[in-house]
């Protein structure tokens, strides 16, 4: 039973990962490879709250999701100046960029030795130290910021973000100037993402670099990839499933071993036979 | 009276000048044709004006003696100007009610959040739409449709606009008689309308039909202007047109 706790937490964290880099990816087609880096920042920032300042994890989510939105400002700045390719390339170059200052940033993120003891949420004298208590917290987050994505996704700005992805030349024309659309977007998923970042802090107690890298940030495009881009339910799909591969292979009978170095080979070959047959993903609207 | 003026326009690329010294007089509520040859710089003459590409030289006066060297394509809008492309560029992933909505609805980006399409917008769009017969394909994907249907789109996109100034960018190549005579009621209907139309066409026919003035480029400068019958029987005009 703990398990299945451990494993929807987990689900609730990725859900919240995937539907916030949908609406960057998926809705506006700004192909973002450095959705961990803000994960990360939120991670970071909320431990470094929690545990150097003690303060309350909500007061910390809340400066994490600042802190978060602030660096995707300056950021979706920069990243604005380019387009599709080099767009994804300068994105690429921010995650590493944010991993080395994780990794590096000794006097303030303990570098590789990574930051232990990160305490529990605790709100009104209601402890969430149990896992339980711990999931009803994430699932309650993941249904914030999934109302919260339909919102925005069913307002004129949610159209606005479709026809920038699908040409925002033509759509300047209308009168949109789509560089506000762009940051705007990208700032709210970045905060999205710091969300993420938190719980994930909080949950495992415990956080170095490793868990930010870039391959973390593909891991995140996979899933809204395979769940379908442009289609909140397909990131929740794509999260869930992604999250029970490693069981399903253990379920098959692969050793754990095996199971684990199968999975990322089984990643690749769901992605390649997606692209082939149903580029749209599993649920998605959007074809790449 | 001139609602748009070009002065002295220039642009070149890679050392070529596409548009060398251009400077034309556009003449509110008319329909203005521009033509030339291939390549003779009427397409880079519409980019110009609507800010898709940069004025390297001259400028552009709009109706108020609103003089524009620099023009942003997001500001052409508020200036009452609209266009279409000589490569049809709808939202193709969007449904067709989508593409004419998103004309319709708010610009501003903390007023777009907080905003739903109403049934006013809905109203405005499907009457877009019934102008151009397309009202019964609008849930489908723009993507789906046929070429002409997808041109037809794009003029309902721009019409939707009400802007004061529509530049078309060869909206009748590639299209069928029975299209052709929607898009050319169409424009009549916005001359009805006291619209200024800028078109550029091959078409000496459709020319000769919808144009109340025409203006023909070759090599980026001015060749000759008038009315359409005047002009189209200049030996230069022939020539730029035939070779010699």
């Amino acid at each position: 039973m703990e398990y299945l706790i451990h494993l929807a937490i987990l689900f609730s964290i990725y859900g919240i990962l995937s539907l916030s880099l949908n609406l960057i990816v998926g809705y506006t087609g700004l192909p973002s490879v450095t959705h961990a880096a803000f994960y990360g920042i939120g991670a970071y920032a909320a431990a470094i709250l929690l545990v150097s300042y003690g303060m309350n994890f909500f007061l910390a989510l809340f400066a994490a999701i600042i802190i978060s939105a602030l660096v995707a400002l300056l950021i979706g700045l920069i990243l604005s100046k380019f387009d599709d390719d080099y767009y994804a390339l300068a994105s690429f170059g921010f995650n590493i960029i944010i991993f080395s200052i994780f990794l590096n940033w000794q006097g303030l993120t303990r570098g590789p030795l990574g930051i232990p003891g990160i305490s529990k949420p605790v709100l009104f004298g209601l402890d969430f130290s149990s896992n339980l208590l711990f999931l009803i917290l994430s699932l309650i987050f993941l249904a914030i910021i999934y109302f919260t994505a339909r919102f925005i996704v069913n307002s004129s700005f949610g159209r606005v973000l479709k026809a920038i992805r699908e040409d925002e030349t033509a759509l300047q024309v209308f009168g949109y100037n789509t560089l506000y659309y762009k940051l705007a977007i990208f700032v709210i998923g970045s905060a999205m993402a710091a969300v993420a970042g938190s719980l994930f802090a909080s949950y495992i107690t415990f956080i170095d670099p490793s868990s930010f890298w870039l391959m973390e940030s593909i891991f995140i495009l996979a899933i809204i990839i395979l769940g379908g881009l442009s289609n909140l339910k397909g990131s929740l799909l794509g999260a869930l499933f992604l999250i029970l591969l490693p069981e399903i292979l253990r379920f098959i009978g692969l050793p754990n071993e095996l199971a684990a170095q199968m999975r990322q080979v089984i990643y690749g070959i769901i992605l390649i036979l997606l692209m082939l047959y149903r580029p749209q993903g599993l649920v998605g609207e959007y074809k790449l | 009276m001139f609602i748009l003026q070009t002065k002295n326009l220039i642009k070149n690329f890679d050392g070529v000048k596409a548009v060398d010294g251009l400077s034309v007089d556009i003449e509110k509520g008319k329909i203005t044709g521009v033509i030339g040859p291939n390549g003779s710089g009427k397409t880079t003459l519409i980019n110009l004006i609507s800010g898709m590409t940069r004025i390297d030289g001259g400028f552009v006066v709009l109706e108020g003696n609103l003089r524009l060297a620099k023009i942003k394509p997001y500001d052409i809008a508020s200036y009452g100007i609209t266009r279409t492309f000589q490569d049809v560029r709808l939202f193709n992933q969007m449904t067709v009610l989508d593409n004419i909505l998103i004309t319709l609805t708010e610009r501003n980006v903390f007023g777009a959040l907080f905003e739903r399409h109403n049934q006013y917008h809905l109203s405005k769009a499907e009457e877009t739409l019934e102008k151009v017969n397309l009202w019964h394909k609008r849930n489908e994907l723009a993507i789906n449709l046929s070429y002409g249907q997808r041109k037809l789109l794009e003029i309902a996109r721009a019409i939707s606009m009400k802007a004061e100034i529509i530049l078309l960018d060869e909206p009748f190549a590639g299209l069928f008689p029975e299209i052709i005579k929607i898009v050319a009621e169409i424009i009549k209907k916005l001359k009805e309308e006291k619209k200024t139309v800028i078109l550029i066409e091959h078409d000496m026919s459709l020319i000769r039909e919808l144009c109340d003035y025409i203006i023909v480029v070759d090599s980026g400068k001015l060749l000759a202007e008038g009315k359409p019958e005047e002009v189209l029987e200049k030996r230069e005009v022939i020539e730029a047109y035939l070779g010699d």
